[in-house]
Formats: C-alpha cells, structure tokens, sequence
C-alpha cells in the first residue's frame, strides 16, 4: 500500500516535471562507485558536479550517492533518484552498465547517462567515455625515459579492455624510446583499496620498479613511491600533494564540459541517446602539470607526442602491432579500430606478463 | 616457476606489516566477544582511529600522540555501541551494523581537511644486534614498535584469559551471563570494559593503516579490513594464539599474491583473494559440525541480551 503510494506519487510528480519545466530545477543525480574523498575517479566525477551546479545556479538540483556496490545495490539507488523525480542520472562506473539498463527500462521519462560501458539498450541511455589510453601512451613515453632499472611497475584493477588496453597503450610508447624496458604488472581486482595498493606498489619496488603506474583509484601508490625515492604517475585526479617528488604527472578525466553539455540539452528537450568517446582533442583528457624532474627534451617529446594524439596525426596503436604471442594485429601504418580496441583483451607483444582468465 | 626473484626476508617483513591491523581489531573483537558482546562496528572503530590517529599525528608532528588519540577515538566510539546495547538493550547486529556506518561517515567528515597531507613518519624500532642478523634480522627485527606491541598484547590477552582471575570472569560472563549475574558480578561492567578494549585496539589498528602502511588518509581506506578481523576471531576459535596464526596467514595470502604477480609468477589471483574467507567458512563448518565441540569454542552468551530481573 504504502509502495503504491510511494509510487503513484512519483508518477505525478513526473507528469508535473513535464508540464513546469521551467520553473522546476532540472534534477540531476550522479551515482559514484567509489567515495568523493578518494582523490582519484570519483573526486573528478564529483568536481564535475560541483561545476555543473556552479553553471546552471538555480536551474539545476543535482544529488549523488557514493560508495555504490556494482549490481542489485546500484539499480536500487537508480531506482530510488528516478523515483524522487530526477530528470538524468549519471551512473559512473564500468560495472554499473546493467543496471543502468535495467532502470532505463522502467523509467523511459528519465534520462541515462552510462560512464566507459558497452551496453546500450533502451533509447533513454547514452554511453560516454573517455580515451585514457591516449594519456598513458605519453605517461608510457616520459616513464621509458626515466626509468633507469629498465623496469616498470603497474597496478592494474579488472581485466577489462579499458585497463588493458591502457597499460598496452604505456607499454608501446615506452619501449619505442627504450627497447629495453620491461613491465611488471600486478592485478587487485578491486578499484580501490588503498592498503592492497600500497601491498601492491612495495612488491614492484622489491621487483627493481622505480617507476609505477597505476589504474586503481586511490593514491596510496604515490605516498609508497615519494618514501621510496622513486617515480609515479596519477590516476585521474592530480596527486601530486601526496608525493611532490614522485609525481611525474598524472592523466586527468575531464568531465565537467560534457555534464554541462548535457543537462542542457536535457533542460532543452534535444537530449539525444549517443555513444561518444572522447580524448585529449576534445579535452575530456589532459595531463597535469609536468614534474621539474623531467628533462628538458623528454618533456618536449612528451608534448609532441600529446599535440600530435591531439590533432588526430598520430594514433597511439598505430601498426604494425603484433599479440604477445606474436599474431599480427595491426599492419605497418595501419590503425586499429575502435571496435578492437574496446575489445582488447590481450597483450601486445613484449609484455613478459600474462593476462589473468 | 622462478622464485628466485622473491625475497624471502622482505616477503615476511611486508607480511608482518599487512597483518598487524586485522591482528590488533582481531585481538580486542575476541576480548568483546569472550565477554558475549558481537560488535560488528569494527570496520568503523578502525577507520574512526585512522583519521583520528592521522589528525593528531599531523597537527602535533608525533606518530606516538597518534596512535594514542587512535585508542581513545575507537574507544569512544565503541562505548556508544557499550550503553545503547548494554544499558538500553538494544540488538548487538543491528547496533554494529550501524556503528560501521557511522564510523565510515564520521571518518569522512573528520578527514576533510587531511586529504592529500603528509603524516609524520613513524620510526623503525631496529633492536641492537639482533637487527644485524642476515636474513632473519631483516624479516624480524627491523620493524616499528606498533608490529611488536600488537605481538605483546596476543601473549598479554592469553595469559589474562588464562591465568587471572579477572580474565576467568570476563569468560564466565560471557558463557552465561545469567550464572556470573548470580554470583554477584557485574555483566553490564565486565562488558563495557571488554567493549571499550575492543574499541581501543580497533582504533590502535587503524590509526596502523594511515599511519604506517599506507600513509596517507584517503576516505573509505580501511576497505573491508574490520569485517576480515571479525572472520579471523571466528578462524581462531576465539583463541590468542591461533588468532596470531591468522592474522598471519590472512596477511600472508594478500602479501604473498601480489608478490608473485609483480615477479610474473602466473597463480589463479582470484582464488588466493578469497582464500582467507573460505577458510573461515570451512573452520566454521568444522567447529559447527560438532556440538560439543561448537560449545567449547564460541562464548555461551555470545549475541545475547543481558537484563537482570529486579
């Protein structure tokens, strides 16, 4: 009875949200898989909130929901915002992609929003994401110059595309400027933990990394790293206070201009379901500052080769590519599709590693 | 298989490190539950000592004040879990649940302005000669007084459970809390007490966490580690020493794992992840499989509500 209620309830109020569009504030809730404190993917999400606040002043209302476990627990929360009358929902994590569906389905009203997923089902959810593997080529480029033990550490999450594509992506452009350069790779399965990934960053050091990399979200790494008198690399928010001397860069995710972007056209009634994948060209990615400890003339390459990624000359898998077993994936000049690269799930050829089932 | 890259001596130091937190929530969760008191709030007491450790350790530039301000935050949270479940009776599930919680919301809300600050460094305590040792010195003897405390406190909780008097009422209390009533001891007090130890080395092991082996304070960073020291009681069977033994292989799977990765050795990551909750849901199998030896093992009263009829 009282869910009845509850429910009808909510459907008036989504009739209302129609009819007085213009007087009510166009809801927007964001739904966060880490918390807003980590410093890493979430805090960027959340800065991008703020940022839309900022910009629409009383015409927006947005709300967030933070440490959201991947499955029943997040179609819960998409379910309980399309309730309170949220006009778009952002749901920003990989794993939050069939619930993103599933709520789709039951609101066609309400508006979706999916980060860095695949699954597109229902004509109200649009699919954003984010070219990452464009600021790891040239993190992979400056690490294979710094390197001195030839010897890199990288703390992985998932074995999902992204990541793997990612760390292909370090690894090519690092041994284009130092064939000797070798990768240890260390998989948590988890995002976030900032202990394991502390665990994790001493293991590389003891393995002769003094250089790391990472592709989890909290910036534990950079601490080990500063104490260690080694180099790291931030993960999508600039770490740089937790290791001034250890932080070389770090890839930032710009997401603000396209949240803007897009509860306008929600406030506009043009919101049209879409699938985009953006980069540095667009400015989704982009590099903090560069650390003084870089080289004057690594530093100029480093640059080069992000203006060229930019204008779209160069493309970071760029032929001829072969797997690690050798099997040719891409010939001399030629570019590997998109299509291949969301589906990556091997390693190219040189990477001593092997990928977890 | 080459393992020839590991090193043993580094292997068990980082391994010592990764168990002490879960060793120190661990050793004061059985002290609460030999009294009959199930806190399920551990992962908010660990994470409320981490920032509050943090906090102070930053604003004095001590560790030492840290860690000491770390057992009084854990403390006091677990003593509001101590008068709402022992002096309004409410349910120890229900409480502790939501003492996780509110540990986890109000950490974050502490730690607001200690994002991505430097916490004083803790110094490594090397004993004289001992530390000079090859191999085992290194593996041993070369650690910070937190690792050694918590070892002390394993020893120092088993000869109270077994030698004293006050250790021989705790668990008297906790078997059956109606029989130690009759006989004149206070139950509300002995578990208010065990509570608040509880609390205090919950808080000791989180304040171990930002200060120590992370160190940093980042929301959210104890990630799971009070619900694993809540696992390594019932792995115990509510037993000092075997709690040690846990601790350590628990530590020892995590640091082991990522060891192996970074050196390419190829092991199923997955199955070592969850190996230490399949094992303590096989030992719970074992124990529970047996009813006498189920009643010898976990506390009478554990979970249970103590009012004493007027």
């Amino acid at each position: 009875m009282k869910r009845r209620a509850l429910l009808s309830g909510a459907a008036l109020a989504l009739g209302l949200a129609g009819a007085a569009h213009a007087d009510d504030p166009t809801k927007v809730g964001f739904v966060y898989v880490g918390p807003v404190g980590d410093y890493g993917w979430t805090a960027t999400h959340d800065a991008a909130r703020l940022e839309v606040e900022e910009h629409f002043g009383d015409a927006v209302e947005t709300s967030y929901v933070e440490s959201v476990a991947e499955g029943a627990d997040a179609e819960r929360v998409m379910t309980q915002m399309a309730l309170q009358g949220h006009d778009l929902i952002f749901a920003t994590s990989f794993g939050f992609g069939p619930d993103a569906n599933n709520v789709a389905a039951q609101f066609p009203d309400v508006k979706f929003e999916h980060a860095t997923g695949y699954q597109q089902d229902h004509e109200n959810l649009s699919l954003y994401n984010a070219r990452f593997y464009e600021g790891r080529a040239v993190i992979g480029h400056i690490a294979g110059h710094m390197t001195e033990t030839n010897t890199i550490g990288y703390i992985a999450s998932y074995p999902i595309p992204e990541v793997i594509h990612g760390i292909n992506s370090a690894y090519i452009h690092a041994r284009e400027v130092n064939p000797d350069v070798r990768f240890r790779v260390i998989w948590l399965f988890s995002w976030f933990d900032p202990s394991q990934e502390a665990d994790a960053a001493n293991a590389l050091i003891e393995q002769g990394a003094d250089v790391l990399m990472q592709h989890t979200d909290s910036s534990a790494p950079i601490s080990i790293a500063q104490d260690a008198g080694i180099y790291a690399f931030g993960q999508a928010s600039d770490m740089s206070e937790f290791g001034p001397d250890a932080h070389l860069t770090a890839i930032l995710d710009i997401w603000a201009p396209y949240y803007i972007e897009r509860v306008q056209a929600v406030m506009d009634g043009t919101w049209e379901p879409q699938d985009i994948w953006h980069g540095f060209a667009e400015g989704m990615v982009e590099l903090s500052p560069l650390n003084d400890a870089i080289p004057e003339d690594v530093r100029a390459s480093a640059m080069e080769l992000r203006e060229a990624i930019a204008s779209g000359e160069y493309h970071p898998f760029t032929g001829p590519l072969n797997r690690q077993d050798g099997t040719p994936i891409v010939g001399e000049g030629e570019v590997i599709s998109d299509a291949d690269l969301l589906a990556m799930d091997y390693y190219v050829e040189g990477i001593t590693a092997e990928l977890p089932d | 298989m080459d393992l020839s890259s590991i090193n043993p001596a580094v292997l068990a130091a980082s391994l010592m490190v990764a168990a002490t937190p879960i060793m120190l929530a661990g050793i004061g969760e059985l002290i609460s539950e030999k009294s009959g008191v199930l806190n399920l709030g551990v992962e908010g007491m660990m994470i409320t000592g981490a920032v509050s450790g943090f906090a102070v350790a930053v604003m004095t530039g001590n560790p030492a004040l840290g860690f000491i301000a770390a057992v009084f935050a854990g403390m006091a949270l677990a003593l509001v879990f101590g008068v709402i479940t022992q002096v309004l009776l409410a349910n120890h599930v229900a409480t502790g649940l939501a003492l996780t919680l509110f540990g986890l919301g109000l950490s974050a809300l502490i730690g607001q302005g200690y994002v991505g600050v430097n916490p004083p460094r803790t110094a490594k305590l090397e004993i004289p000669l001992l530390a000079d040792i090859p191999v085992l010195g290194r593996a041993l003897f070369g650690h910070d007084l937190i690792v050694y405390l918590s070892i002390l406190l394993i020893a120092a909780v088993w000869a109270f459970l077994k030698f004293t008097r006050a250790g021989l009422i705790l668990r008297a209390v906790g078997e059956n809390h109606d029989a130690a009533h009759a006989l004149g001891y206070r139950v509300v007090r002995v578990r208010l007490m065990a509570i608040a130890f509880g609390g205090a080395c919950a808080g000791l092991g989180g304040a171990y966490l930002s200060l120590v082996r992370v160190p940093q304070w980042t929301e959210g960073m104890t990630a799971g580690a009070g619900w694993i020291a809540l696992a390594l009681v019932v792995f115990a069977a509510w037993r000092p020493w075997r709690l040690l033994v846990g601790a350590y292989l628990f530590g020892g799977i995590v640091v082991l794992q990522l060891n192996l990765q970074a050196a390419d050795v190829r092991i199923p990551v997955h199955y070592l992840a969850m190996s230490p909750y399949l094992i303590t849901i096989l030992v719970l199998v074992i124990i529970s499989s047996d009813r006498s030896r189920a009643a010898l093992n976990a506390p009478g009263s554990l979970n249970r509500t103590f009012h004493a009829a007027q």
